[in-house]
């Protein structure tokens, strides 16, 4: 979406600089009994943008994310999702807002197929009612068919998901935040303890995922970084230590010094 | 639209998910078999009472089954809705029998007796819709699930869950106890609602009407099972075992969680009050007794023994413990507490699925490898903790 396609008067209540930001946090601060594990952070993602969060272990990465899908409380700042603020939602309402949250270790449900793990990620029968009266139609049996296509699952969808690997687990994941098809998508380490031959198939899974969504990534591994990223930004004890083209940051001083040195 | 995508899902069998499998389809036809054919030609009257008696708790265990077993939620107070339910009904048969005539001698007539006891001259007002019988059955139901409602609502929205849940529900199964005991003059005190007579002018006493109301409840139960079932196997029923799993999971795929609980566990309150009106009706009086935590728990226990995700076994169970609990405590009153305790035990360390679990995974894997033949790995993906029936 494009400031110079928007009616001139930008609607009520959103100043039209922000408007070409799908996210815009701005000064988001959150302590913990007086820890702040993160220290006034603002950054901005553009529509289609892939950004990357990297920085050393404790540097808040995660806690930006907690903060974003509502899962803990901002102490202060601000979390604008195209205009809206987050802060003040609760997480499901968050979700319906658009934004998908992937966590670090598979967070799928063992107990059910791959087919039903989708399906319950069917952006569809969300309220009490709804899910009573849910019909498994045309419509989710063929967008599950081509979800699972494309996470690579389309010969397990009758098994049960505790006897995945570890990589079609963090797949199947991936999987059911796309069938929400959030506008924005947060990854937290996609690629964390996974084979070689898994990581390139899950650089190319986002590749082909990214059409038309920002997503956020954090992420450890360099090398799939330098692949995927657009932009990078680097925590470091909380804060924004650096921000830009991965060429940029790797080559600032102070990123540098605190962690690609080491 | 014929897209390569469609032919797909054809080709996979994933997809079908019938209201109920054949087997369940065969467990259903069993248990109703021998509740509504087997057990009445089998038993006398007096038997047969005590098996309606039985199968009243069997409501509370399928809703602890659904609560419990799929939802992840123990409750230790099912005999709070059981328990209201049962005095809801036992309000209105109270009201009926304590008809000015039969009640000519009190200082106040046409109050239950308790009352006049108690130096109560008027009705009190929460009686007073327990004069019709149709707002008596609503109310049956709708009192405790709305109870069950500001319970969990209070709970799940402040995310207080597991063992705090647990707990909880006990402590006011506790409260309730003492405040129906404490409170005699309103509710009849220790002694519970007693000397109840007629159902809208049908004397409930005879040994027909018991006779008619063993299949009432029978009818009520399978309809219930058959309730549970549809929950079940709703995208309903996948979101609260999903829930049980990763709740954070579920909550970040947009579903409001709290709200899932509440409809779960509002339910089984809804079916324990149905069990609680039977009992009344059955057994002719109601007490605290079947409202503290002693009661709440046995319930959770015959949930366990016929297997917490079977809604067939919640029923065996409870008609197995209780058939246990008569015969021996008839012979070692003092044993019987023991045994139910061991029985939980063994319950939680040996047959974690209780007796559906054992059916499933020796029973019938027997019964049905040589009648099928083909696809002799049709299951394996059913381990134990499986939600499948």
């Amino acid at each position: 979406m494009n400031a110079a396609i928007l009616p001139s008067p930008a609607p009520i209540g959103t100043p039209a600089d922000e408007k070409d930001f799908l996210l815009a946090v701005e000064a988001l601060t959150v302590s913990f009994d007086g820890f702040k594990a993160v220290n006034d952070v603002s950054f901005y993602v553009d529509p289609d943008e892939i950004r990357v969060i990297i920085g050393p272990n404790g540097a808040g990465k995660t806690t930006v994310l907690d903060l974003i899908c509502g899962r803990t409380k901002a102490s202060s700042g601000s979390i604008k999702y195209k205009g809206q603020e987050l802060t003040k939602l609760s997480e499901s309402a968050i979700v319906q807002a658009g934004v998908g949250r992937k966590f670090q270790t598979p967070s799928i449900y063992d107990d059910l197929t791959v087919f039903e793990n989708l399906e319950i990620s069917f952006p569809r029968g969300r309220s009490v009612f709804g899910a009573l009266t849910f019909k498994r139609d045309a419509e989710v049996r063929d967008r599950i068919h081509e979800i699972a296509q494309t996470i690579f699952l389309k010969d397990q969808l009758d098994e049960r998901a505790e006897f995945l690997s570890h990589g079609q687990k963090q797949w199947l994941e991936i999987g059911m935040l796309l069938i929400q098809d959030p506008e924005l998508l947060m990854l937290d380490e996609p690629v964390a303890g996974m084979s070689v031959g898994e990581r390139i198939k899950t650089a190319e899974l986002l590749n082909q995922i990214i059409k038309g969504r920002s997503v956020l990534v954090i992420e450890h591994d360099m090398k799939f970084v330098e692949d995927i990223a657009h932009r990078v930004t680097v925590l470091h004890q909380g804060k924004v230590l650096s921000e830009g083209s991965m060429e940029r940051v790797k080559n600032d001083p102070k990123v540098i010094e605190v962690y690609l040195g080491h | 639209m014929t897209s390569p995508v469609q032919s797909l899902s054809k080709a996979v069998t994933v997809n079908d998910n019938p209201f109920m499998k054949p087997v369940e389809w065969v467990s259903l036809l069993l248990l109703a078999g021998v509740i509504l054919v087997v057990l009445p030609l089998m038993l006398d009257g007096f038997r047969l009472n005590l098996v309606g008696k039985y199968l009243t708790y069997a409501f509370v265990a399928l809703g602890l089954v659904i609560c419990w077993g799929y939802a992840g939620i123990l409750s230790l107070g099912q005999g709070v809705f059981f328990g209201l339910g049962g005095y809801c009904m036992a309000m209105y048969l109270k009201l009926e029998a304590s008809s000015v005539e039969n009640t000519k001698i009190q200082s106040t007539p046409g109050i239950p007796d308790f009352m006049d006891w108690n130096q109560i001259t008027a009705l009190p007002w929460f009686w007073q819709p327990f004069h019709s019988l149709p707002l008596t059955l609503l109310l049956v139901v709708a009192v405790p699930v709305a109870f069950a409602f500001i319970i969990s609502v209070a709970m799940f929205k402040r995310r207080v869950g597991g063992t705090y849940f647990a707990i909880i529900t006990q402590a006011i199964a506790a409260i309730l106890t003492i405040l129906i005991v404490g409170q005699q003059g309103y509710t009849g005190g220790i002694n519970g609602i007693t000397d109840l007579r007629t159902l809208n002018g049908w004397d409930i006493r005879t040994d027909h009407a018991k006779f008619i109301l063993y299949f009432v409840n029978g009818g009520l139960l399978i309809g219930c099972i058959l309730m549970a079932q549809y929950v079940k196997k709703s995208k309903l029923g996948r979101i609260l075992v999903a829930m049980r799993e990763k709740e954070d999971r579920v909550r970040f795929s947009g579903y409001s969680v709290a709200g899932f609980k509440v409809f779960a566990f509002c339910l089984a309150a809804g079916f324990a009050a149905i069990g609680g009106a039977m009992f009344t009706l059955q057994v002719g009086f109601m007490s605290p007794s079947f409202v503290g935590i002693v009661p709440s728990i046995e319930m959770v226990i015959y949930a366990a023994v016929g297997g917490r995700l079977s809604l067939f076994g919640a029923v065996w169970g409870t008609l197995l413990v209780n058939w246990a609990k008569t015969s021996f405590s008839e012979s070692f009153p003092d044993l019987w507490l023991f045994g139910l305790g061991g029985l939980f035990i063994a319950v939680v360390l040996i047959f974690p699925n209780g007796l559906a679990g054992i059916w499933r995974e020796h029973i019938e894997p027997r019964l049905f490898r040589k009648a099928k033949g083909l696809a002799p790995v049709a299951s394996p993906a059913l381990p134990h903790g499986t939600p499948a029936e």
